[in-house]
């Protein structure tokens, strides 16, 4: 079947995007509730003592700590951006702007996911 | 480009019927608890990604020093950001529910040649993701 579809179709990076979408998803939903309620409210509400700063330098210097928190932020940026494309098309109907909304959203999570390769690979 | 292979075959001729599209409003989604529901899970995906900047901008403070730390959790206790936080908890909150009933749509196991029932593939998320949520509290607030 494949084989009739003209060369662009199956060269399209739907599939690829939609998965980063789908591991997203799980990425974000097995860790952002646990990491909220703690950074979120337990610790500045002062439910829980806030971990000194150097505990929490030493855990960021671990290499695979670093990893960790390269794959949360960077998955759940393209989850976001996938997710948030489609909610514009489908739920606002913005069709016109379809290329912009595009370019805003996959280029969001790419940047976002600079950033965090940039801060985690330089951090000291 | 197959747009402008599109547009030709669906020219309007004298000949060719009109299309009929109906008009859909914009606010479809509003009047009906599954639309809204729908709408509701995909905005999740905003607080996805605000928890994604607010995990980089803690990271970015970590490696400034102490002072910029301390100044970022200070930050972090003003009314407006633990408002942000609790109706972001709410929405993931919603993303995970949504996101593990829906497993065993994506994952069909078979054991025996017997497909596991629904609840089951579920309640194994469920519990996995407290055990994951146990061993991140853990490891953030053992003493080293």
């Amino acid at each position: 079947m494949t084989k009739n579809l003209p060369s662009k179709a199956r060269r399209h990076p739907e599939p690829f995007l939609w998965t980063l979408f789908s591991v997203g998803g799980v990425v974000a939903a097995f860790l952002i509730p646990v990491h909220l309620v703690l950074f979120g409210l337990a610790f500045p509400l002062g439910w829980l003592e806030l971990p000194s700063y150097e505990k929490m330098h030493l855990l960021a210097r671990l290499p695979l700590v670093r990893v960790y928190l390269f794959v949360l932020c960077s998955l759940s940026l393209f989850h976001w951006a996938h997710r948030f494309r489609y909610t514009l098309y489908d739920g606002l109907q913005i069709k016109h702007l379809n290329e912009v909304i595009t370019v805003f959203c996959y280029g969001g999570a790419l940047l976002g996911t600079a950033a965090g390769a940039y801060l985690l690979w330089n951090f000291r | 480009m197959r747009t402008s292979e599109v547009t030709r075959t669906t020219e309007y001729t004298p000949y060719h019927p009109r299309w009929y599209r109906s008009r859909v409003s914009t606010y479809w989604w509003l009047w009906k608890w599954p639309y809204l529901k729908f709408v509701l899970r995909e905005l999740s995906s905003i607080f996805v990604a605000y928890f994604a900047v607010l995990t980089l901008v803690q990271i970015q403070a970590l490696s400034e020093g102490p002072e910029a730390y301390a100044e970022f959790q200070e930050w972090m206790k003003n009314p407006f950001c633990l408002a942000l936080n609790a109706i972001s908890l709410f929405f993931v909150l919603f993303h995970v529910l949504t996101w593990f009933n829906l497993a065993p749509r994506a994952m069909v196991v078979r054991v025996g040649g017997k497909r596991l029932p629904d609840a089951l593939i579920a309640g194994a998320n469920y519990v996995a993701w407290v055990v994951v949520s146990a061993a991140v509290t853990w490891f953030l607030l053992r003493k080293i």
